[in-house]
């Protein structure tokens, strides 16, 4: 299975649904795509991961660069993603508490801080 | 002799196939179904790192990937033909990380963070290295699969 990306904006924020297989071969597309939303003057991402079936720490490396390239311009990325075993390799690599995790798309664009 | 052996050329496009046929090679093995998932992930990882490390260091031999069945485990090796991979075995070798990583340095902390994720997901797991290449073994409990097809 390939990765499928999507993105729409919800107020200020611009979530960038994500589905399929997140891994060596694919994220540079999610990469591509991150940089791109921020190069466009979005700085305000929820990444949701909820299609994900797959993540490994390739796709983690990206989530970090584009969480640094938009802290860079003062803005956030955060996560929507329920399922155990996604995050369960955020848990292992200390990545939780990095990254906002929430448990909806709403949740998401409604959180502040 | 392994149960399955596997040899990719060293492309980022084949990991996922490597990925399929260890979770189904598991699976056969009597790995317990919530484990798999694990077991996926773990062997990406090194297959992952092990094209990396091909591919940043110019080695054109495949990556060897066994899968080994016995009576109470299921063992993968991952070997990769990269000589010197040794100082980056060990997550957190390197004292400092730069501000702004040049895509070598990027992928080298990808191989780490990979290195990481592996730890923490398998208990029983061995990585060793040589000037010939490196090796990445782990393995997890297996019930005989009593079941007859």
């Amino acid at each position: 299975m390939d990765l499928s990306l999507s993105t729409r904006t919800v107020g200020d924020r611009t979530i960038v649904e994500v589905g399929g297989e997140i891994d060596v071969y694919t994220a540079p597309k999610l990469r591509e795509q991150l940089v791109e939303l921020v190069n466009d003057g979005s700085y305000h991402l929820v990444v949701d991961m909820e299609g994900v079936d797959f993540l490994d720490s390739t796709g983690l490396g990206v989530l970090v660069g584009g969480l640094k390239r938009v802290r860079a311009h003062e803005g956030s990325l955060r996560l929507v993603c329920n399922q155990e075993r996604i995050l369960k390799i955020f848990r292992i690599t200390g990545l939780t508490k990095v990254f906002p995790i929430h448990g909806s798309v709403d949740e998401a664009v409604a959180a502040t801080d | 002799m392994a149960t399955v052996e596997l040899r990719f050329s060293a492309l980022p496009e084949h990991v996922r196939t490597a990925r399929l046929v260890a979770a189904a090679v598991a699976r056969r093995a009597g790995v317990d179904e919530a484990v798999l998932d694990e077991v996926r992930l773990a062997v990406g990882e090194a297959c992952t790192r092990a094209v990396g490390l091909h591919m940043s260091n110019g080695v054109d031999s495949p990556v060897r990937v066994a899968l080994i069945e016995d009576e109470k485990k299921f063992s993968i090796e991952v070997g990769d033909e990269s000589p010197g991979t040794v100082g980056a075995l060990v997550p957190g070798a390197r004292d400092e990380i730069p501000e702004a990583p040049s895509e070598d340095e990027e992928a080298e902390a990808d191989s780490e963070m990979g290195l990481a994720v592996i730890s923490g997901l398998v208990d029983d797991v061995e990585i060793t290295a040589d000037e010939k290449g490196g090796i990445i073994r782990m393995s997890w409990p297996a019930t005989s699969v009593a079941t007859l097809p």
